[in-house]
């Protein structure tokens, strides 16, 4: 069973969304589910600070060695920070997807499109592990 | 089972129809004249049958080529409960699309026969000592590597490296080739081969696009002295994505927002030789990127692109050692600056390290390609050239930098004497400095009389303009070939006075231009300069490989089947590797016989009227047909139907392509078994009723099923103005049983390289013409040097006019030596063989999908999911641990995640099907193992393996299995096993640190 922590939202492309101390930014990762499907992951391409996106915009890649995922953002959002170690270290994101392994923190549009995200049980029961 | 081939018995060879005119008929006159005399004087030999029968008797080489003997296939169809062959088929094969007539092919001929007629076709071929240049050079093949490599089915029948355990051998050669091309180019990432100069050209265009993110109408600059070739095929693509081309003379070329990049030549079309720093410079100002398509001899004394500010440098590798073979197969190089790897199209060979930390060799950076990101892809190609790659590669080991240097100076210091000798006799040479290749301005009359003296020599300079030569000097060019071409411009000169002017010549390459640093330093580059030593070498890897001199490969959608030995023997005859592929066509009346007779054979087994032999790769078939179809519905002013339906199950390469012709894809579901959801395709196709322009789909499907329902499909496209393009991957499960043309496909490709026997050469050449039906032959693709194809073309997509026109000799040779009952045999015997396979197997490892009467077609694919929560096992444990047992492994995880796909085809035996039955049998066991707890859940058989030698000769031993089950899982591999280069390959490792070329020596002993 993966781990899959009951304070965080998630996305139905397997992304989590966690809330930072400022109520307008959320952090960005993949799950441990996804991780654990993707397999070794080989690289990720990410987006440049300041850029911004949709719902459902693609705004990055995450490569393991025989599959690739695109990456979309939950919501409207403009990127405030990446974490530009993954770009020498993307195992990261294998070992502790919900920590050193996170992607990008956004500055979401309209904070109260995080209600529409997914609860633990409902994006336990969209993996088919309740 | 009656005797598979009735003609062998009663004479009825004809070989009038093709022009080998009479001697086996006459032959056969005589042996019959005799018998009768025989009989005559031999009372007890009545029967004239019967001796008729013994002295005319030819052997059928479709019993060579088709593995089962009839007593096998008598019990193989016992175990699948069929009376006969023909009712296996009728089980198997849906009424409504069988062919109701045999197919109408000349007979089979013996292979004797048919090397003779091949003999004939060749001998056809005038060859003519070419200067054409065009970026193909005649070249001297070294004979160690002719024979060894381009030869010897041990490096030909291989394939694509993808079990990187058993391929280390060519990996390694092809790691040797990408270190040649990435020191001469000056860059430090290289790939391992892409089709020809032109389709490489074209993919940097792609990648400059990818790269630059530039968007909206944007521009490429051409030079206008690129290789015409180049130019046609980069203007086709262009077209197709929406890209202006502008072509001009690189001086005007200025850069903005909107250029995506330059192309241009070095040293150019015509020979000049430039300093482009200033332009790559202006270029990067402008955030554009500078392709350079070089002559890759020619930088071993210029200055590499690399350090005065190319991007991205491509070519071809032909004068490395690769016959010229009238246009190919050659390998294309592709380079560039290691930031930009992950946008590069085409296979990369990438060093990592394998279970036990010992260097190991795999392809990296596969998620870049069409089999996993489809659409997205960096590039539509699959093939690569790796057999030729290979020969150019082991080209530059044997002759080393300094030979290398030797040849270049000896071609430019003849260039110079040429140059020379021409301007000392008033004729007026173009440019000052080259390498190569010297360009004259004359009038038009003595460019006439130059034509004509030189075809008289039997030579082909060429025709630059109706008032410009051009002279591309070569490795086999003589002080006494030299002599000669003086003379065709009426100047009589000695070799003595050919060296004079070399050595009074002034300098042609400028002194800012001359290369200065250092190449090939690598210790490879430097060992094997004696015979002796190359052999053993080439040996070495071979012997490193699992090619099908030692087991079948049974990769499903691959159709490893026989590349029989008469087949190939041809190709590296004179006439067949001689031809530079824009000689006149006059003077190659073998090869335009061999493509008249195999373009109406193809026809016939497809049921199409025209076939195209240009597109050299299945992938480029799949480009032309789509570019094809485009033609036709702008043609009928429809140029909107651009949308694309493809099934979700299709093959990564459809979408890549249909993306690459300009298309928009519009994936269709698949139904529970696998076949196309004809529901959801008539909703598709109705809701885009307007922009339709094309179904793409595999037949049989890539699920291995005759779909009953293709006809209503191609029924269901067409009425809402749609044109079908079938993909003939799977195309060995419908000769002579059924056709595309009949099933309602408007064209088709074929994968000579799987059903027409053209080997596989470890990862390429490939070849995929297509055919079509007679309303699209006008838009069929030409070529600018020499017209081919329809009156109103959709482009050129190879640089070839007839692609790699050298291995046709191949699918040609099979097609007359099988003729039209052993062709429809060898198809009815692959699908009993898969079907046996699917019934052995299908106990153990889940049969995925079959078809009407729980039958597949040609191949079948074995469910290995289960494992993963009864056992932990996964489908690669499952395909390593196959290894162990010396068997290639099938496809894996292709068409499904997870699963194994097995194609046999017709060509293995009964004996060969048992031992890999046995053999995945067993590993049913070894898995059972685990699931009841006998063996450990992660220190066993399957997850460890492959097993090395060395590690199971090792004094240490810490397994709980013996190390006898390790390493001879069944008898028979104590008798003869290939144990595997390396164990286990990290592929992530390898990713995460991508390394494509040699590295010093001490990488070699840790990693």
């Amino acid at each position: 069973m993966s781990n899959l922590p009951d304070d965080l939202r998630y996305t139905s492309e397997h992304e989590y969304v966690k809330l930072t101390d400022d109520p307008a930014i959320v952090e960005i990762g993949i799950t441990d589910y996804a991780q654990g499907e993707l397999g070794d992951i080989v690289f990720v391409s990410l987006p440049s600070v300041g850029d911004t996106f949709e719902e459902g915009d693609s705004f990055g890649t995450i490569e393991a060695v025989k599959a690739v995922s695109e990456l979309y953002s939950p919501m409207g959002s403009e990127v405030v920070e990446i974490n530009e170690h993954l770009d020498s270290d993307p195992s990261a994101i294998n070992r502790d997807p919900y920590g050193e392994g996170w992607m990008v923190r956004l500055k979401m549009n309209e904070p109260a499109d995080l209600e529409r995200l997914m609860e633990v049980d409902a994006y336990k029961k969209h993996v088919g592990e309740e | 089972m009656q005797s598979i081939a009735p003609w062998t018995s009663s004479g009825r060879f004809t070989m009038q129809e093709h022009g080998r005119d009479g001697n086996m008929t006459e032959l056969a006159e005589q042996a019959r004249s005799r018998a009768a005399l025989a009989s005559q004087h031999n009372g007890r030999d009545g029967n004239m049958t019967d001796i008729a029968e013994q002295v005319q008797h030819r052997e059928a080489f479709a019993s060579r080529h088709n593995g089962p003997r009839d007593a096998d296939i008598r019990e193989m169809l016992e175990a699948l409960g069929y009376q006969s062959l023909d009712a296996l088929m009728d089980a198997v094969v849906p009424d409504s699309i069988r062919m109701q007539a045999p197919l109408d092919l000349p007979p089979a001929q013996p292979e004797e026969v048919v090397l003779e007629s091949m003999r004939a076709l060749a001998a056809k071929n005038d060859v003519f000592r070419s200067y054409i240049g065009m970026g193909y050079s005649d070249t001297f093949t070294p004979p160690v590597i002719l024979r060894n490599i381009l030869e010897n089915p041990g490096w030909y029948t291989a394939y694509t490296p993808y079990q990187a355990e058993i391929s280390q051998g060519r990996m390694e050669a092809l790691l040797n080739f990408q270190t040649v091309i990435a020191d001469l180019t000056g860059l430090s990432c290289a790939n391992a081969s892409l089709l020809d100069e032109g389709t490489a050209a074209a993919e940097a265009m792609h990648m400059t696009v990818a790269v630059t993110r530039k968007r909206g109408d944007l521009r490429f600059l051409v030079d206008e002295n690129c290789h015409p070739q180049t130019i046609a095929i980069v203007e086709t693509r262009a077209h197709a994505r929406g890209i202006t081309v502008d072509v001009a003379d690189p001086a005007t070329f200025t850069f903005d927002d909107t250029t995506l990049g330059a192309l241009l030549q070095y040293p150019a079309s015509d020979g000049r030789v430039a300093d482009y720093q200033e332009l790559c410079r202006a270029a990067h100002e402008a955030k554009a990127l500078v392709t350079v398509a070089a002559d890759l001899l020619s930088l071993t004394l210029l200055k590499p692109p690399g350090e005065w500010g190319a991007d991205i440098v491509v070519g071809n590798s032909q004068r490395f050692g690769v016959p010229l073979g009238y246009g190919g197969p050659h390998a294309a190089f592709f380079a560039t600056d290691e930031q930009y790897k992950r946008s590069m199209p085409g296979r990369i060979i990438g060093m990592s390290k394998d279970a036990q930390g010992r260097p190991a060799l795999r392809m990296a950076l596969q998620t870049r390609e069409q089999h996993i990101r489809r659409d997205k892809a960096t590039s539509n190609i699959c093939t690569a050239q790796v057999l030729l790659a290979v020969m150019a590669g082991m080209y530059a080991v044997y002759h080393g930098p300094e030979g290398l240097r030797r040849i270049a100076r000896r071609v430019h210091g003849l260039a110079k004497a040429l140059a020379h000798g021409l301007r000392g006799n008033g004729i007026s040479v173009k440019h000052d400095a080259f390498f190569d290749t010297v360009a004259v301005d004359v009038s038009e009359e003595t460019a006439a009389k130059v034509h004509a003296a030189a075809v008289a020599r039997s030579v082909n300079l060429r025709p630059l303009s109706p008032t410009s030569i051009g002279i591309a000097l070569d490795e086999r060019t003589t002080t006494a070939d030299v002599a000669g071409l003086l003379g065709i411009f009426g100047i009589e000169t000695s070799e003595a006075e050919v060296v004079q002017m070399a050595g009074g010549a002034p300098a042609a390459i400028p002194s800012k231009l001359e290369r200065t640093s250092g190449y090939l330093e690598h210790p490879v580059f430097h060992r094997y300069r004696s015979e002796t030593e190359m052999l053993r070498y080439l040996k070495r890897l071979e012997n490193k490989d699992l090619s099908l001199t030692a087991a079948m490969i049974p990769l499903g959608s691959c159709t490893m089947k026989l590349n029989a030995t008469a087949e190939m023997i041809p190709i590296t005859w004179k006439g067949f590797a001689g031809p530079h592929p824009f000689a006149p066509r006059d003077q190659l009346q073998g090869y335009a016989e061999l493509f008249t007779r195999l373009e109406s054979q193809l026809a016939e087994i497809t049921g199409f009227d025209a076939v195209s032999l240009q597109p050299n790769a299945g992938s480029q078939g799949e480009f032309s047909g789509l570019l094809t179809i485009l033609a036709y519905q702008q043609h009928r002013g429809e140029q909107q139907r651009t949308d694309c339906l493809i099934p979700m199950s299709a093959h990564g390469t459809n979408p890549a392509s249909a993306v690459m012709a300009g298309m928009k894809v519009v994936p269709v579901k698949s139904d529970a078994n696998g076949n196309i959801d004809v529901d959801d395709l008539r909703a598709k196709a109705e809701a885009h009723a307007d922009t339709l322009g094309a179904l793409m789909v595999t037949y049989p499907s890539t699920h291995g099923v005759f779909e009953a329902s293709i006809k209503d499909i191609c029924d269901i496209v067409h009425q809402y103005g749609g044109q079908v393009y079938m993909d003939g991957a799977n195309m060995n499960a419908q000769v002579g049983l059924c056709r595309p043309g009949d099933i309602g496909a408007d064209v088709c490709h074929l994968n000579l390289h799987k059903t027409f026997c053209i080997p596989h050469g470890g990862g390429g050449p490939g070849v995929g013409p297509i055919g079509v039906k007679a309303h699209l032959a006008p838009y069929l693709p030409t070529n600018p040097v020499i017209p081919v194809g329809g009156e109103e073309p959709c482009g050129t997509v190879s640089a070839a006019p007839w692609g790699s026109a050298a291995v046709l000799p191949i699918s040609q040779a099979y097609l007359e030596l099988m003729g039209p009952d052993g062709l429809t045999e060898a198809t009815r015997i692959a699908i009993l063989n898969a079907n046996y396979i699917a019934q052995r197997l299908k106990d153990y490892f889940p049969l995925l999908y079959a078809g009407a009467n729980g039958l597949v077609a040609h191949e079948c694919i074995l469910d290995a999911r289960p494992f993963k929560s009864t056992a932990g096992i996964e489908v690669e444990d499952v395909a390593k641990r196959i290894i162990d047992y010396s068997f290639h492994p099938p496809t894996i995880s292709f068409p499904v995640p997870g699963t194994m796909m097995v194609e046999p085809t017709e060509s293995e035996s009964k004996e060969e099907l048992d031992r890999f039955c046995d053999a995945l049998i067993a590993i049913r066991e070894e898995i059972r193992e685990i699931e009841n707890g006998t063996a450990d859940r992660e220190d066993n058989l399957l997850k460890n393996s492959p097993h090395t030698l060395d590690e199971v000769a090792a004094d240490e031993w810490t397994h709980p299995y013996s190390r006898e089950r390790a390493g001879f899982p069944i008898p028979e591999t104590r008798i003869a096993k290939l144990w595997p280069a390396v164990g286990r390959v990290d592929g992530a490792y390898g990713d995460r640190h991508l390394v494509c070329v040699c590295q010093p020596m001490e990488a070699y002993v840790e990693v």
